[in-house]
C-alpha cells in the first residue's frame, strides 16, 4: 500500500500527488517512470516521476485526469492509499556529452515531465532554457517551479491568454533564428508536439531527445506492448526508453498504436460522466 | 487387489462447447471413489521408474498407496515433502514425458499409464478443501537469502530454504507473486486462487514476499548482498517475447502471447468490472505451436472469437505443445493450420489487422533442433482473414539482471551460465529455471529451485564454519 501524503489540484484537469514510496524515492532519476495500480480491478498505468525526495521517502506524480484510471486516482485524497507502485522503470535521461546549453520544451501536461529534466540539468550546472506551451491561461502549471530551475522561461499559450501567443515550435524556431545555439533539445509532450519540435531541430542537426508514451502493461520488458520503431528497428520503450533520439522515431506509428483502445476509452469516459450526473 | 484396467478412470471434464466460452477449469477432478479406483491400478513396482521420471523426485508409489488406504491427507504430505506446489504440478506438468511416461502400466499396447497427475491433483485439492492444520513455521537459523523472481523456481527455492530455517525474502517485479503461474497459464488450466493459496502457505512458513520490486532497477544484486543476504537465487524467468520482424507487426491487432495472456490472466481482463482492456477479436491467428500458443488460442475462444487458428510452420507431430493441450484445443474448436507461416500482415484503412498472408511449407532435412526444417512453397501465399494476430514464437530471458550485475555471465541466448551446483559465475549468486534454460516448464523450474536451495544451504553452512 502506498499512501498519498500530498494532493494538489493544479488545474481542473491536472493533479499533483505525492506518494510515500521510500525505495523508489531513493533511486529514481530524471526521465524514469513508475507504474501504478489503484486497486484490485485497476489497470497498470505508467507515469513519469515529476519529483522525488529521498530524505522524506516520497515521489511526486503529476497527471492529467483523462481516463478511467486517472479518474479513479483523482478521486483519492491525502491519507488514502493505492495498491501498487513499482519503479524506477526505464533508463534515466542521458544528454549528449559536453552539452552546455539545453532547451527543454514541454507541451501541456508534458511540462510535468519536462520539469524534473530542467531541474536536474540546472543542478548539474548546465544552461537551461525552458519553453512551456499550454492551450490557454487556465491550464498553465508549474510556472514558479520552472522559473527556479532555468535561465530563461518562455511561456506560450495557443490562444495568447498568457505569455507568448503560439506553439512551442514557433517559440523554438524564433530563438534559433535569433542566433541562440542549443547543444541539445529535450521535447516532452503530446506526440504531435514532439514530432513537430523534431522537424524544427532536424533542420539544424540539433540532437533532440523525446520521451515516448506508448501503451504499457508490465513495464519491465515482458510483453512487447510498448514497442516503438526507432531507426527502423523495434525497441521496447519501457526498458530501452522512454527517451529516444527524436529524429529517428516513427511518431505516426506511435500515434496510431496509442489509439488501440480508443473505443473502450471513450465508453469509460461516458460512463464516468453518467455516474457523475 | 490391483485394478488391472488398461485405461485410466475417466476424469470428468466440462463439455467442450460449454467450456470454450468460460474461464472455469476444464478438468473437474476425481471424486474420492474415482481416485481410489485409479490408485489401485498402481502395481507398486520395486524399481519405481515413475520417481526417476519426476524432476523433483516425488515419492509416487508411496502417495498412491495412501490414496488406496483412503489416507488422503497422508498422500498430500508425502507429495508436499518434495514438491512445494502440489496443486500446481498435478495440473500443468507434462506427465506423459515424465512420471507417466515411465510407468510400466503404460508399456503394453493400447494401455495407459497410471493417472499419476490426476491423483496428485486429487490429493492436493483434497488437502486444500479439508485441512486447516496450521502450517509449521520452522525456527530461524539466522541466515538470510534473497530470491529474485516469485515464479515457480523462486517459490520452490524459497520454500525449501524456509523449511531449513533460512530467512528468505522473495523480490517479485509484478504486484503479485507467481510468475508464469499467474500471468502465463490461463485460469481454466490453473485457477489463480489455487496459486495464491500455495503462495500463502509459503508466507505462513515464514517466507517474506516483497512485490513491486524490480531487482536490477530498485536494487541491484550487489546491493542485495550489501544488505546482508548471504546468497541470492535468480529465478527471473524468460519473459522477453520474440516478434517475427515481418511487415505489419505494428498494426493495431498484433500482440505477443505474453501481452495477450497477461491482460487476461494476471489483470483479469476477461472479467466484468476489471479495467484492463483486451483486444476484441472475431478471428484470431495464433502463430506458434507450443503450450503458450495453445493457451493463447483457447483464451481467444473464451474471449468471444468466432474463429481461432493455430498457424504453425511444421506439422502437428513436431509441435512442442503437450498432446493433451492440443487435444483440448481441437475439442474446443481451435482450427489447426499446420505447415503454414505468416509472411506479412495486412491492415485495413484504419490501420487495424484485416488479414495475415500465410505461405504453405513442406518439411525438408532436420535443422539444428533435430526437427525437419520447414521449406516455403513458392507461390502458395494466401490471405487468412483475421483481425488479430498473436505472436507465440518463443521467449528468451530478460536482460535486466545480467546487464546490471557485474560478473554474471550469460550465453549467446541470454541464459545465465551455471555450474553443476546451480551457481553462476558470480560467487554466492545462484540461478535456475527459464533464466538458465530458456523457456521450459514449471516443473523443471521447480527442480532447479530445489537443487539450488540444497547448494545454497551447503554454501552458507560451509562459509560459517
Amino acid at each position: 500500500m502506498f499512501q498519498i501524503v500530498r494532493k494538489k489540484v493544479l488545474n481542473p484537469s491536472v493533479t499533483l500527488m505525492e506518494f510515500n514510496a521510500p525505495y523508489i524515492a531513493a533511486k529514481v532519476k530524471a526521465g524514469q517512470f513508475i507504474i501504478f495500480r489503484v486497486d484490485e480491478q485497476g489497470e497498470r498505468v505508467p507515469l513519469t516521476v515529476a519529483d522525488s525526495n529521498p530524505e522524506k521517502g516520497t515521489i511526486t506524480l503529476i497527471f492529467q485526469v483523462v481516463g478511467r484510471s486517472t479518474m479513479k486516482l483523482n478521486a483519492l485524497n491525502e491519507g488514502d492509499s493505492i495498491l501498487d507502485l513499482v519503479g524506477p522503470l526505464g533508463i534515466p535521461t542521458e544528454i549528449p556529452e559536453n552539452a552546455k546549453k539545453i532547451c527543454v520544451v514541454g507541451g501541456g501536461v508534458g511540462c510535468a515531465i519536462a520539469y524534473p529534466q530542467a531541474k536536474s540539468l540546472h543542478k548539474a550546472g548546465l544552461q537551461v532554457d525552458v519553453i512551456a506551451g499550454f492551450r490557454s491561461k487556465d491550464i498553465v502549471i508549474l510556472e514558479d517551479e520552472f522559473k527556479q530551475c532555468c535561465d530563461e522561461l518562455i511561456l506560450c499559450t495557443d490562444d495568447g491568454s498568457y505569455g507568448q501567443k503560439g506553439f512551442v515550435t514557433n517559440a523554438l524556431q524564433e530563438r534559433i533564428d535569433n542566433g541562440i545555439q542549443y547543444d541539445a533539445v529535450i521535447a516532452i509532450g503530446p506526440v504531435p508536439m514532439m514530432k513537430f519540435v523534431c522537424k524544427v531541430t532536424e533542420k539544424y542537426n540539433i540532437p533532440t531527445i523525446v520521451s515516448l508514451n506508448p501503451i504499457m502493461v508490465d513495464g519491465t520488458g515482458m510483453c512487447g506492448g510498448c514497442r516503438v520503431t526507432v531507426d527502423g528497428k523495434i525497441r521496447y520503450a519501457c526498458v530501452e526508453g522512454p527517451d529516444f533520439d527524436g529524429h529517428k522515431v516513427d511518431f505516426d506509428e506511435l500515434m496510431h498504436r496509442n489509439g488501440t483502445f480508443r473505443e473502450r476509452e471513450a465508453d469509460c469516459r461516458m460512463m464516468a460522466l453518467a455516474d457523475k450526473a | 487387489m490391483p485394478n488391472m484396467s488398461k485405461t485410466k478412470v475417466a476424469i470428468p471434464e466440462q463439455e467442450p462447447a460449454v467450456r470454450a466460452r468460460n474461464f472455469e477449469e476444464v478438468s473437474l477432478g476425481y471424486t474420492e471413489e474415482m481416485a481410489v479406483e485409479e490408485a489401485t491400478r498402481c502395481l507398486n513396482c520395486p524399481k519405481k521408474p515413475c520417481v526417476s521420471g519426476c524432476p523433483v523426485g516425488v515419492r509416487i508409489p508411496e502417495f498412491i498407496k495412501k490414496i488406496t488406504e483412503r489416507d488422503f491427507e497422508g498422500a498430500y504430505e508425502i507429495i508436499h515433502s518434495t514438491s512445494s506446489l502440489p496443486a500446481v504440478c498435478g495440473r500443468v506438468c507434462p506427465q506423459e514425458s515424465q512420471c507417466e511416461g515411465q510407468c510400466v502400466r503404460g508399456k503394453a499396447k493400447g494401455a495407459e499409464p497410471v493417472g499419476i497427475g490426476r491423483l496428485e491433483r486429487f490429493a492436493a485439492d483434497w488437502h486444500m478443501q479439508h485441512s486447516d492444520a496450521p502450517v509449521q513455521k520452522p525456527e530461524s537459523n539466522g541466515h538470510k537469502v534473497a530470491i529474485v523472481g516469485g515464479g515457480p523456481a523462486g517459490l520452490t527455492c524459497a520454500g525449501d530454504l524456509a523449511k531449513l530455517g533460512y530467512e528468505v525474502t522473495i523480490f517479485e517485479a509484478f504486484h503479485v507473486a507467481g510468475g508464469v503461474l499467474m500471468y502465463g497459464i490461463p485460469e481454466f488450466r490453473l485457477p489463480k486462487a489455487i496459486v495464491q493459496k500455495e503462495v500463502e502457505n509459503l508466507k505462513a512458513m515464514g517466507v517474506n514476499i516483497m512485490t513491486n520490486m524490480v531487482v536490477g532497477k530498485v536494487f541491484s544484486v550487489d546491493e542485495l548482498m550489501e544488505q546482508g543476504f548471504e546468497a541470492v537465487f535468480v529465478g527471473s524467468g524468460a519473459g522477453l517475447p520474440r516478434f517475427m520482424g515481418i511487415e505489419g507487426e505494428s498494426l493495431i491487432g498484433v500482440c505477443s502471447a505474453n501481452e495477450y495472456l497477461t491482460r487476461i490472466n494476471l489483470m483479469k481482463g476477461y472479467k466484468e468490472g476489471y479495467d484492463t482492456p483486451v483486444l476484441k477479436s472475431k478471428a484470431v491467428a495464433v502463430c506458434g505451436g507450443g503450450n503458450v500458443a495453445m493457451d493463447a488460442a483457447r483464451s481467444a475462444l473464451r474471449m468471444g472469437a468466432e474463429h481461432v487458428y493455430i498457424v504453425y510452420r511444421r506439422s502437428e507431430d513436431e509441435m512442442p505443445a503437450r498432446k493433451e493441450e492440443v487435444h483440448h484445443a481441437k475439442q474446443e474448436g481451435v482450427e489447426f493450420l499446420t505447415l503454414q507461416n505468416p509472411v506479412k500482415i495486412l491492415g485495413d484503412e484504419n490501420g487495424r489487422v484485416r488479414a495475415a498472408v500465410c505461405q504453405k511449407m513442406e518439411l525438408g532435412e532436420p535443422d539444428a533442433s533435430g526437427r525437419r526444417r520447414p521449406i516455403p512453397i513458392e507461390g502458395s501465399e494466401y490471405e487468412l482473414e483475421v483481425d488479430t494476430v498473436i505472436m507465440s514464437i518463443g521467449t528468451s530471458p530478460n536482460p535486466l539482471i545480467r546487464t546490471t550485475t557485474k560478473g554474471l555471465e550469460a550465453n549467446k541466448h541470454g541464459c545465465l551460465v551455471v555450474d553443476e551446483n546451480m551457481m553462476t559465475t558470480k560467487e554466492g549468486v545462484y540461478a535456475g529455471g527459464d533464466a538458465v534454460t530458456g523457456a521450459a516448464t514449471v516443473i523443471l523450474a521447480m527442480g532447479a529451485g530445489k537443487s539450488a536451495a540444497k547448494s545454497i544451504d551447503e554454501y552458507i553452512q560451509n562459509k560459517s564454519k
